[in-house]
C-alpha cells in the first residue's frame, strides 16, 4: 500500500538511466538511488582494477559566498578554509559547540570569495542552516545548491585515461584534491580530482540538464576500459576497504573527530574562534574514550553495523561498519573498541580473545590496521 | 523475476521442491535479487531435525543477512556443498545449481504444512517489489 502522506524520494537527473539500465533502486536518505545494477561485487571490482561510473547527485551542494565567506568557514568549520588556496580542496568537519561531528564535508574554493561545501545527503538541511546561521552578521551567505547540479563519479585506475579524449583539460595538472572549471563532452563542469573509493578518479559537478549527455559520453568512452556503472552498495565497501568514515556509522552528534582518529582535522592553530574549539582543545588533550579500529574476521559470518565487540567474552565496543570484503575475500570491519583492549589485542599474537558476537555466537576477530586496502603506488 | 510453476512457496521467500517424501528447498528468484551477492550460506546440519516456519540457516549478502526458514518438517538428509564453495550459485541459478538443503518429510503421506503459497499465490505476493 502507498501512503499518500509519505512523501516520495527524490529522483536525481539520472535515475531515469539508472531505470533504463534495470538498476535495483533504493531509498537513500530520501533519494532514489542505485543500490546495484548487477553485482555489486564485480562493480566493486571493477572500480579497483578498471573504472566504475556513480550517480552521487543526492549529496548536498552548498555554496558560501561573500567578501567574508572565508572567514564565515573558518568560524562553522573546524578547518583552516581561509588558508586554502583557489582550485583546492579539502576534506574538513562541522562540529556542535561539544565538539560532536553534525557532518564531514569536502569544501573546494572556487574562487577568492566562493566556497562550495560538499555535505552528505542527510545532513545536507541541516549543514545549510548551521552555516547560515554562523555565519552571523558577516558579510557571507549560505545558499543549499542541491538541486543545480547532478554529480558524477568516474573513480579506478583506467579514470583518466578514459576522461582525457573528452576534454582539453590536461588532466595530469588536475591533481588529487583540487577541483577547476572544464568542459567535458562538450559541457561545462567542475572537475575534480576526489572520491570516496581508495582509488584515483575523478568528481564531475554538472549541470542537471547536462547529466544524461555527459554520463553517455563517458559511458561510451569507458567501453573499451571495461568501465560499468556502479551503485551504492558498491561505493559502500569500497570505501570501507580504503577506512574511510561514513556519517551515521563511523562518524555521528556523540563522536568527535579526535574518537575517529581524524584529530587532524581540527586546526586549532587558525585565527579566530571556531564552534567547538573549546571542547575540543579538552578532546585533544585527554586520553581517548575509544578507539577506531580495524577488525579481520576469522570466520565467514559478517561482524555487521551495532554488533558488540567481546575481548575475553565481554563487551569491549561496537561495531561500526562491517561487510564481506571482496576484495580481501573475508568479513572486515570497523569497530570502536575501549583503549585498553585495542592496546592489548595489537599484542594478542595468539589472536584468540577478540571476537565480535554475531547474532548470539563469538566469531573470532583480529585486529588489522587501518585502512584495510591501499591502492598501488 | 522467475516463479517455477511446480514449486511451493513460503513467504519468506523459499522455495520448495516435493518429490515423494523428499522436499528439496533453496531460495527464490526475487530473494536472491532482493539480498544481492551471496557471500555465505549457513545451511542446517545433516541429520538436523527442521521444523516449518522455523529459522535453520542464515543467508549472508554484502548489505545484509538473513535467516532461512525451513519450509517442511523433517530431517535433513542431503546439503548442497557446492553453495558453500561458491555461494554466488545462489544468485545465478537458485531454482537449479543453487539448491540449498533436502529434508525427509516427517509426514510421509506428503501432507504439507498449511500457509505454504502457490507459484501465482507467491507471484502475486512479491509483484508490488517488482
Amino acid at each position: 500500500m502507498t501512503d499518500p502522506e509519505v512523501a516520495r524520494p527524490r529522483r536525481t537527473p539520472l535515475t531515469a538511466v539508472h531505470e533504463r539500465l534495470g538498476a535495483t533502486l533504493t531509498d537513500f536518505a530520501g533519494w532514489l538511488m542505485p543500490l546495484r545494477y548487477g553485482s555489486e561485487q564485480a562493480e566493486h571490482r571493477a572500480v579497483r582494477a578498471s573504472a566504475g561510473l556513480f550517480d552521487l547527485s543526492h549529496m548536498g551542494e552548498i555554496t558560501v559566498t561573500g567578501p567574508d565567506a572565508a572567514d564565515a568557514l573558518d568560524y562553522a568549520l573546524v578547518g583552516n578554509l581561509s588558508a586554502l588556496a583557489v582550485g583546492r580542496a579539502r576534506y574538513t568537519m562541522i562540529c556542535a559547540q561539544d565538539g560532536g561531528v553534525l557532518d564531514d564535508l569536502i569544501v573546494y574554493r572556487l574562487s577568492a570569495e566562493e566556497f562550495l561545501v560538499v555535505a552528505n545527503a542527510a545532513n545536507t538541511a541541516a549543514v545549510h542552516e548551521a552555516l547560515s546561521q554562523r555565519a552571523g552578521r558577516r558579510s557571507a551567505s549560505a545558499a543549499d545548491r542541491t538541486a543545480d547540479y547532478a554529480l558524477i563519479a568516474l573513480q579506478g585506475p583506467r579514470a583518466a585515461g578514459i576522461l582525457a579524449p573528452l576534454t582539453s583539460t590536461e588532466l595530469t595538472g588536475v591533481r588529487y584534491y583540487t577541483g577547476q572549471q572544464a568542459e567535458i563532452a562538450g559541457c561545462a563542469v567542475l572537475l575534480a580530482r576526489t572520491g570516496y573509493t581508495g582509488e584515483d578518479g575523478f568528481e564531475l559537478f554538472t549541470r542537471p540538464e547536462d547529466a544524461e549527455r555527459i554520463w553517455a559520453a563517458l559511458t561510451e568512452a569507458g567501453a573499451d576500459s571495461a568501465l560499468i556503472p556502479a551503485g551504492l552498495a558498491a561505493r559502500d565497501t569500497l570505501r570501507l576497504e580504503a577506512g574511510m568514515p561514513l556519517y551515521g556509522n563511523e562518524l555521528g552528534p556523540d563522536v568527535t573527530p579526535f574518537d575517529a582518529g581524524l584529530g587532524r582535522v581540527v586546526k586549532f592553530d587558525k585565527p579566530g574562534d571556531f564552534v567547538g574549539r573549546a571542547a575540543l582543545a579538552e578532546r585533544a588533550q585527554a586520553a581517548p574514550r575509544r578507539v577506531l579500529a580495524g577488525l579481520a574476521g576469522q570466520s565467514r559470518r559478517v561482524p555487521r553495523h551495532g554488533y558488540q565487540v567481546l575481548w575475553d567474552g565481554k563487551p569491549c565496543g561496537n561495531v561500526t561498519s562491517g561487510a564481506p570484503s571482496p576484495t580481501l575475500g573475508m568479513p572486515i570491519a570497523m569497530a570502536y573498541l575501549d583503549p585498553d583492549v585495542a592496546r592489548l589485542a595489537a599484542g594478542d599474537a595468539a589472536g584468540d580473545r577478540l571476537a565480535v558476537d554475531v547474532r548470539g555466537t563469538a566469531e573470532p576477530a583480529v585486529l588489522v590496521p587501518l585502512p584495510f586496502y591501499s591502492r598501488p603506488a | 523475476m522467475t516463479v517455477p510453476p511446480g514449486l511451493r512457496y513460503t513467504p519468506e521467500h523459499e522455495w520448495v521442491a516435493i518429490d515423494g517424501a523428499v522436499a528439496s528447498v533453496g531460495i527464490t528468484d526475487h530473494a536472491q535479487r532482493a539480498l544481492g551477492d551471496v557471500v555465505f550460506v549457513s545451511l542446517p546440519a545433516l541429520g538436523a531435525a527442521v521444523t516449518a516456519g522455523e529459522p535453520c540457516g542464515e543467508v549472508e549478502s554484502t548489505k545484509s543477512v538473513s535467516d532461512l526458514y525451513s519450509p517442511v518438517d523433517g530431517e535433513v538428509t542431503e546439503v548442497n556443498e557446492e553453495v558453500n564453495d561458491d555461494p554466488g550459485l545462489v544468485n545465478a541459478d537458485p531454482y537449479g545449481a543453487g539448491w540449498l538443503f533436502r529434508v525427509q518429510l516427517t509426514d510421509a503421506d506428503g501432507e504439507l504444512p498449511p500457509g505454504l503459497l502457490s507459484a501465482d499465490g507467491y507471484a502475486e505476493l512479491t509483484k508490488d517489489a517488482e
